[in-house]
């Protein structure tokens, strides 16, 4: 196969064209994709449009990219296994979007299926009104289909996404728990190089079941991430997220949760530690369908050099969502005079015996705090180190399971190291 | 109007209790023909003996109009309008000015009196000597009946401080120096599709100007209505309070009842120099259409503040009630060092009505300082959105916001939303926002319900206290006939 350079949405829909006949699944989604992205474009691209959804983040780097297609892969690149954490879990191992059994240790108690043999687009994502759910749904080639059946406590799981320079990948990934299953999910992406990794994942936690989802997005440096998450959790379900946004040159995290049944819980926390010139934009939409339902959302946001952090959060409350509880906390810390944060949340109620509530708030290291630090002997930067490893630990508190939050831990340190050298 | 009303249907009209200020005076009206071109503009500026360079302005800012399109990201919802089905100049065929009570309309008094304007102003404006009505509190009123002033008051008072506070065709006219200076320089015609139509053919307003170092003796006031049928209004509000001085305007807004939508598509302007204070107070209380959303106005309004000098401050303070449909932002540029903006707000929707309003703070000068502090009501069927900016541009070194919006839902059909924007472009500066919303807790209810008050007087106690924070912003006048206003506005939301 040669390779083909490719570039903007002309060169995701050659792609497509030159695919289409050796695409997974049923074309006719595919098709209906490729018209919706055809039209969309990327978000930002386009000059003189301009999305509301999209108000902070533009995508015309992603459109001035470069991507090559197929990548071919060196033997032995399991070397990249070496940076994965130290964990004895099983794991379900991505290379550049394709599965890799070689690399993989598959899990015993639950089902698992790769989308290249069985395509499930699933029903929750929404090609025809997100541009990056078209475009994956158009080239998505491999993805892991989960599937935790009847109350199994599948335990932890780690789904692993690796990418190499030039790469574009649009993986598709289905996860759904039975009733009262449990399942906690480690999400690592990394690579090298300048590389698009456009994951969409579903995930359908039923009625009394668990899902831990927490994400690690630590891609290199002049990578892109553009990452979409569709929920919707059932009767007393549980969805326990949390994303940490390290890597990438211009990254969106998106997740829509919809609580669909009664005294369901969706908790999506995060924090995103930026500096360079980074853009991470973390945006979040919690639909209350059913009454009695908690969201609870903490996200914070470390901004050094001349990075961009943007946090767009929406709670819908729906006429049906009677006794809701809401609640979401936004937090910057703005670490340098070139750095940036934008901050939306937003509350939309239909619902009059709600509790909803929204904070935001934006500044720099408490003067005091460095104060006391320092009248105490300890040099400026130690002490603004501390502080600024204070306000995070504080939004790592929502990660439970010790050894994920470990996992975490050490890549946040690396990330300091990194700010160092 | 609908007449089956649901046992349990917690909606009721506002009308149903019927619109007290819901009439339509007879006064022979002066209409230019329906529709908007340069020939529409061209009347208007000859009517009102412009200038040139404001036709030329004029002419631009339609030129710039007609490549707009009418936005649409506002949470609200209307039937398209028809700008060309609207009539954009009408005056009364008297004359401006009435020197005595013989030369006032005695329909037009009529009016004032239904209006509520207390008597010691109607007799202000009947031409009653000020001199005999001195000691109590002083509110200076240009009343503008439809599009033009058609009398103002306490005129020479005013003279003495050096104020100028006339109807803004007058300032054109009078003071065009100041007028072509300051016209369109914090609303630029170009800013957005309603602004830029606006400056094509605004028709009337106020003109405040409050030299250095004046502390302004009285509360300014103006009294908007819309009375001919189907006239869109089109204010043009400018005040400038140079280094040192103080005003506070007072606006207040009542409109006949009618079917046909109305469209209200103001401009205010403020600037504040070194030192300098505006206070703008609002009690909006315009037709909000019946029971099931027929008729009412359209309030599409800019208002924006300019705090160019050092330490300066503009404080936007609103009741907003009344309206079908409002659009309403009014914001603050803070330009100056040590500057500040308010924003105090409350908003009340119930049946049918749509409030998409908040407001913008701009922080561009060191330590700049703002305050925003909104609440908002929604009943019946209606839908009350907060959409509020905090900006704060990398000089805004020390830079310090606070925002609380809050809202209360009465019944299970009405809509509440927020929709805070914050962006910060510097670490020194510290930005808060806060929101929550509740609905009445059963417990506030039993409590009052227990020491004998009605359901009504309940709900009407507990939302007075809800927006007191704002209600304790509005100058004295103001302040009593706004709780008037909510507990009217809410009548039939409850039970």
């Amino acid at each position: 196969m040669t390779a083909a350079l490719q570039r903007g949405v002309a060169g995701f829909l050659a792609r497509y064209e030159g695919l289409r006949d050796r695409l997974p699944g049923d074309p006719r989604p595919r098709a209906e994709a490729a018209d919706a992205f055809r039209r969309a474009g990327l978000p930002g691209a386009t000059s003189g449009r301009r999305e509301e959804a999209w108000k902070y983040t533009s995508l015309r780097p992603v459109a001035d990219a470069t991507f090559q297609q197929p990548v071919a892969h060196p033997a032995g690149d399991s070397r990249l296994l070496a940076r994965l954490p130290p964990l004895e879990a099983p794991r379900i191992v991505f290379v550049d979007g394709e599965f890799r059994p070689e690399l993989s240790a598959l899990p015993a108690s639950l089902d698992f299926a790769r989308f290249a043999d069985r395509a499930e687009y699933g029903r929750l994502a929404r090609a025809d009104s997100e541009p990056l759910v078209a475009l994956n749904t158009m080239l998505a080639e491999d993805g892991a289909l989960l599937s935790v059946p009847d109350g199994v406590d599948a335990g932890l799981l780690l789904l692993v996404s690796v990418a190499t320079d030039r790469a574009a990948c649009h993986p598709r990934h289905l996860i759904h728990l039975a009733r009262g299953a449990r399942l906690s999910l480690l999400e690592l992406s990394f690579g090298d190089g300048s590389y698009l990794h456009n994951p969409v994942l579903e995930v359908v936690v039923g009625d009394d079941a668990a899902l831990t989802h927490v994400r690690l997005q630590n891609e290199a440096p002049t990578a892109f991430h553009l990452s979409t998450v569709y929920a919707e959790i059932g009767e007393r379900g549980e969805y326990d997220s949390f994303g940490l946004n390290l890597g990438g040159r211009i990254v969106r995290t998106e997740a829509h949760v919809r609580l669909a049944g009664i005294k369901g819980i969706a908790h999506l926390n995060g924090a995103q530690l930026l500096g360079g010139t980074q853009h991470a934009d973390f945006t979040t939409v919690v639909k209350h369908d059913a009454p009695s339902c908690t969201s609870r959302q903490t996200v914070k946001n470390v901004l050094a050099g001349r990075s961009q952090g943007v946090f767009q959060g929406r709670i819908e409350v729906a006429r049906v969502a009677q006794k809701t509880d809401g609640y979401q906390m936004n937090q910057a810390l703005l670490l340098s005079p070139d750095a940036e944060v934008d901050t939306k949340p937003e509350l939309e109620i239909f619902a009059d015996d709600v509790k909803c509530s929204h904070g935001a708030t934006v500044g720099e290291l408490d003067a005091d705090q460095l104060f006391y630090l320092r009248s105490r002997g300890i040099p400026d930067d130690e002490a603004r180190s501390m502080l600024v490893r204070a306000f995070l630990a504080d939004a790592l508190d929502a990660v439970t399971d010790q050894a994920v939050r470990g996992v975490l831990e050490h890549a946040v340190e690396g990330w300091w190291e990194r700010q160092a050298a | 109007m609908s007449a089956a009303t649901q046992t349990l249907d917690t909606v009721q009209s506002v009308t149903q209790s019927g619109y007290k200020w819901g009439w339509e005076t007879e006064i022979e009206m002066d209409l230019a023909p329906k529709g908007l071109n340069e020939d529409i503009i061209r009347l208007i500026s000859s009517r009102k003996e412009e200038p040139a360079w404001l036709l030329e302005w004029r002419l631009k800012a339609f030129a710039g109009w007609q490549q707009m399109t009418e936005p649409h990201w506002a949470r609200v919802e209307h039937a398209p309008i028809d700008y060309q089905d609207l009539h954009y100049y009408a005056a009364p065929k008297r004359k401006p000015g009435p020197k005595s009570l013989d030369e006032v309309d005695p329909e037009l008094l009529r009016t004032y009196e239904k209006l509520g304007i207390p008597l010691k102003e109607r007799a202000i404006l009947a031409g009653v000597d000020p001199a005999s009505i001195e000691g109590g509190s002083q509110v200076a009123v240009d009343a503008v009946f439809d599009s033009v002033s058609v009398a103002t008051t306490f005129r020479e008072t005013l003279k003495k401080a050096g104020v100028i506070f006339c109807p803004i065709s007058e300032a054109v006219r009078d003071h065009p120096e100041l007028v072509q200076q300051y016209l369109g320089t914090v609303v630029p015609t170009s800013d957005n599709f309603f602004a830029a139509l606006n400056s094509a053919v605004f028709t009337d307003g106020s003109f405040v100007y409050v030299p250095k170092g004046v502390r302004c003796p009285m509360e300014l006031s103006t009294y908007f209505r819309i009375n001919a049928r189907s006239t869109g209004q089109f204010e043009r509000t400018l005040i400038i309070a140079d280094a040192g001085a103080y005003v506070s305007y007072l606006e207040g807004c009542t409109a006949p009842m009618r079917d046909e939508n109305q469209l209200h598509a103001a401009v205010v302007e403020l600037v504040t120099h070194d030192d300098a204070q505006i206070k703008y107070s609002t009690v909006q209380n315009w037709y909000p259409g019946d029971a099931e959303g027929r008729g009412g106005i359209y309030n599409f309004v800019t208002k924006r503040g300019a705090c160019r000098g050092a330490r300066s401050k503009i404080s936007w303070t609103q009741v907003e009630t009344g309206s079908a449909i409002t659009w309403k932002y009014p914001s603050c540029v803070l330009h100056g060092d040590d500057s500040v903006g308010e924003f105090y707000s409350v908003a009340v929707t119930n049946n049918r009505q749509q409030a998409d309003t908040g407001t913008k703070m701009v922080h561009i000068g060191k330590r700049t300082k703002s305050t925003i502090v909104s609440k908002g009501i929604s009943a019946g069927r209606s839908n009350n959105t907060y959409r509020g900016l905090v900006r704060v541009l990398p000089q805004a070194a020390g830079a310090r916001n606070h925002t609380q919006c809050d809202s209360l839902l009465i019944g299970d059909c009405c809509g509440a939303h927020t929709v805070p924007y914050i962006e910060s472009r510097n670490p020194t500066a510290k930005v808060e926002h806060e929101a929550t919303t509740s609905k009445i807790a059963d417990d506030q209810m039993f409590y009052c319900r227990q020491r004998g008050l009605t359901e009504e007087d309940a709900v009407n106690l507990i939302v007075n206290g809800f927006c007191k924070e704002v209600l304790k912003e509005l100058p004295m006048e103001f302040a009593v006939e706004a709780q008037k206003l909510l507990a009217v506005s809410l009548e039939g939301s409850v039970g």
